[in-house]
């Protein structure tokens, strides 16, 4: 599985994109779902460098595409602080222009975007985020 | 990212291109409280060269409609469909009247 490294940089994110994509439309996935796939990881790097390492600086955003028989795996791991998604409250979604409140929509966009988003974080392996995008919705197991 | 500003009688039209992201949101940010800053309060965002929007750039159509509302109101033009879902999925697309043309969305002021 190929695996690419970037820095730490918001600058990245389009070439963090445009890594991706390649992945994603060998994998057969439809133009709406390449675009999935292209903000759940963008949304995911963006959190990394400004929530995870909290500035621009030298380490890694490692990603690896896995193309599979039923659509792509993108995993990205970073060794920034660990981080639980999960604790992250939803975003409060169709309230008042008044309302609405600028946070946890980049982890929300992911898990609306992907089939799959898992997170681990190790000391020895730092954070690794899964996400799986498939081409077609998987049939329940009879 | 270049950001091009045309001011008509009745709103400002607004357009720049390519991918809006956290790398380059708050220049849009800029470009758009200038705009505002100047009591122009009626503003057309053309996006018909746009072909993607982080979070980080609907937060900053969010403050712009805030800045905006009640008085005039940000409207957005020729969406690509797969920002305009991802728009809609999230529930933010009712913060915005959008339109096909730009003809159209400068007539609507």
């Amino acid at each position: 599985m190929p695996t690419k490294r970037f820095t730490c940089s918001l600058n990245n994110l389009e070439k963090i994109s445009d890594y991706v994509t390649g992945f994603a439309k060998q994998a057969g996935l439809n133009e709406t779902q390449v675009y999935a796939v292209q903000l759940a990881v963008d949304e995911a790097s963006t959190n990394i460098i400004e929530h995870g390492y909290g500035q621009e600086c030298p380490n890694r955003i490692d990603i690896t595409c896995d193309v599979q028989e039923d659509g792509l795996k993108v995993v990205i791991y970073d060794d920034a602080a660990p981080f639980d998604p999960e604790t992250v409250p939803k975003p409060e979604i169709n309230v008042s222009l008044d309302e609405i409140k600028p946070r946890g929509l980049g982890i929300f966009l992911m898990r609306q975007m992907m089939d799959e988003v898992n997170y681990q974080s190790s000391l020895d392996t730092g954070n690794t985020l899964t996400m799986v995008k498939h081409r077609e919705k998987r049939k329940t197991k009879q | 990212m270049e950001i091009q500003t045309t001011q008509l009688k009745r709103c400002t039209v607004i357009k720049t291109s390519g991918r809006i992201d956290g790398s380059n949101a708050p220049q849009l940010s800029e470009a758009l409280k200038a705009i505002t800053a100047k009591g122009m309060k009626n503003i057309v965002f053309d996006m018909s060269g746009v072909v993607f929007v982080a979070s980080a750039g609907w937060w900053v159509l969010i403050d712009t409609q805030k800045t905006c509302k009640p008085s005039g109101e940000l409207v957005l033009v020729n969406i690509e469909k797969g920002i305009k879902d991802s728009l809609n999925l999230v529930g933010m697309g009712s913060y915005f009247n959008t339109f096909d043309d730009l003809t159209t969305a400068v007539g609507n002021f």
